[in-house]
């Protein structure tokens, strides 16, 4: 850390963050797979980070899970580290450069579950003190059965951790993850305020939530590099002699 | 009787009333004759009738082997190594401190967050977020602090260089006398580091600079007492006199 530890707020960086958060299933990762899109198509710099993305921690956590070994503090620990790195290595560096940075969760995720688990609110803010504020951070906003429903028609069984199984609010799995996501949900209505998410009404069509994320995001945008260059479909119609 | 606590915001659903036995730190840099030490008492409380856990740095069954290549491979970056290291030592503080604690064993520790801080400062860490990191650590019953002046401490760096931390430390792809040069600055500023802590956290300065035949009696009395007084405490009501 040459030139010291930067907190949250401080750091002065060319680039813009735009991060993601909501409960599994508010389709946030959709939205975010949408916007880099639209921005990689009006020419800007774009560069992706997600949580469980530095290859040595992740091996840690992955077993750590899979043994079922994990405490609400050790948790809490092995997922900020997981996020040092990302912040090291993927997300400062773009920053640096002046890119945009997009996130699929953020600091909110940590906040969200580890109180949830039981660990103290004031230590897991303190703990993620590091960490870049983001330019825009939107929170997509859905009600639980809504969630509920995306989630059990599309993808394979709720996984132990993600149930909230490990702090035993359920024996059965299903009514776990339901008591576990709602309190998520509440975490992150009091945070909205705290650190000014900006929330999307995750019910509307994807449609309708990309058109306002993207305005949004474009207003934020002032003055950030674009890429020199060139995309392929330009090429191609140069080699065809285009003047357009 | 004073009991356990954190020094901060602590660790979810710990009854720390259930906490019987004793935590002993040794601290100090490199060379200063720690696990040595750490063996001789023991040894000795044993041969007394005490149940003893002796642990150390980096050796938790959930990160310990990973973060072992992680030094190895010099891929992570400071803040990232000092969660690391503090994830480490919380899966050691909750599945081998703690529940040898309740059982009531005395428990030794070579090295203890002050190590884990002071490396960390080195290295660009924050002291203020690294206590309230910590703060979910418990408070030691005695932190000894095994302390060598600079001299000293050159001598037995010198003494111990070319052998175990030469090479661990991959120092031997550069030149010899930077390396020297590089290790020796490394531990004169983790010893200042060491020295910052002292009244902060209320060390115990052990002199460490006579051979183990002198420190160790010392030490030994000074462990002694804390021992001792758990011995009293746990007599039954009026037998103590």
């Amino acid at each position: 850390m040459p030139g010291g530890m930067k907190m949250y707020g401080k750091h002065r960086l060319p680039g813009r963050l735009f991060i993601v958060e909501g409960i599994d299933g508010s389709g946030k990762s959709t939205q975010l797979m949408l916007l880099q899109k639209w921005l990689v198509s009006e020419g800007y710099v774009t560069s992706f980070s997600e949580w469980n993305s530095s290859p040595l921690v992740r091996d840690v956590t992955k077993r750590g899970k899979k043994k079922q070994m994990l405490t609400p503090m050790t948790f809490s620990l092995i997922h900020a580290t997981d996020f040092a790195d990302r912040i090291e290595h993927g997300i400062i560096p773009p920053l640096k450069a002046g890119a945009v940075v997009l996130a699929d969760r953020y600091i909110y995720t940590a906040f969200a579950r580890d109180v949830v688990r039981g660990v103290s609110s004031k230590w897991v803010r303190d703990l993620y003190a590091f960490a870049v504020k983001p330019t825009v951070a939107f929170y997509f906003r859905t009600p639980l059965d809504v969630a509920m429903k995306r989630i059990l028609g599309g993808r394979d069984a709720i996984k132990y951790y993600e149930a909230g199984m490990d702090i035993g609010l359920s024996e059965d799995i299903e009514e776990s993850f339901r008591l576990f996501q709602s309190r998520i949900i509440d975490e992150y209505e009091k945070m909205v305020d705290e650190f000014g998410l900006v929330a999307i009404d995750a019910t509307r069509s994807i449609e309708e939530q990309q058109t306002e994320v993207r305005k949004i995001v474009s207003e934020a945008l002032t003055g950030t590099k674009k890429s020199k260059v060139r995309r392929w479909l330009d090429l191609a119609s140069l080699a065809k002699g285009s003047r357009k | 009787m004073a009991g356990f606590s954190f020094f901060g915001e602590g660790l979810p659903e710990i009854d720390l009333a259930e906490l019987k036995g004793k935590l002993i730190v040794l601290e100090g840099t490199d060379g200063v004759g720690r696990s040595t030490h750490i063996s001789l008492l023991k040894q000795w409380l044993e041969n007394h009738g005490h149940a003893v856990l002796d642990t150390g740095m980096t050796r938790s069954a959930l990160a310990g082997k990973r973060l072992k290549q992680a030094k190895e491979g010099h891929t992570l970056g400071g803040i990232t190594m000092s969660l690391f290291y503090a994830t480490d030592f919380a899966d050691r503080l909750e599945n081998e401190i703690i529940p040898a604690l309740r059982a009531g064993f005395i428990v030794l520790t070579d090295r203890y967050i002050y190590s884990l801080m002071a490396r960390a400062i080195v290295r660009g860490a924050d002291p203020e977020w690294l206590r309230e990191v910590y703060g979910f650590a418990l408070k030691p019953d005695a932190i000894f602090y095994l302390r060598l002046n600079t001299d000293d401490l050159v001598t037995r760096v010198l003494q111990s260089a070319g052998s175990f931390d030469y090479w661990e430390s991959g120092m031997d792809l550069h030149m010899g006398e930077d390396m020297y040069d590089s290790f020796v600055h490394y531990q004169r500023w983790l010893l200042s580091e060491f020295d910052k802590m002292v009244d902060i956290y209320g060390f115990e300065i052990v002199d460490a600079s006579g051979p183990v035949e002198e420190v160790f009696p010392e030490l030994r009395d000074r462990v002694m007492r804390i021992v001792d007084a758990t011995a009293i405490e746990s007599r039954p009501v009026g037998s103590a006199g």
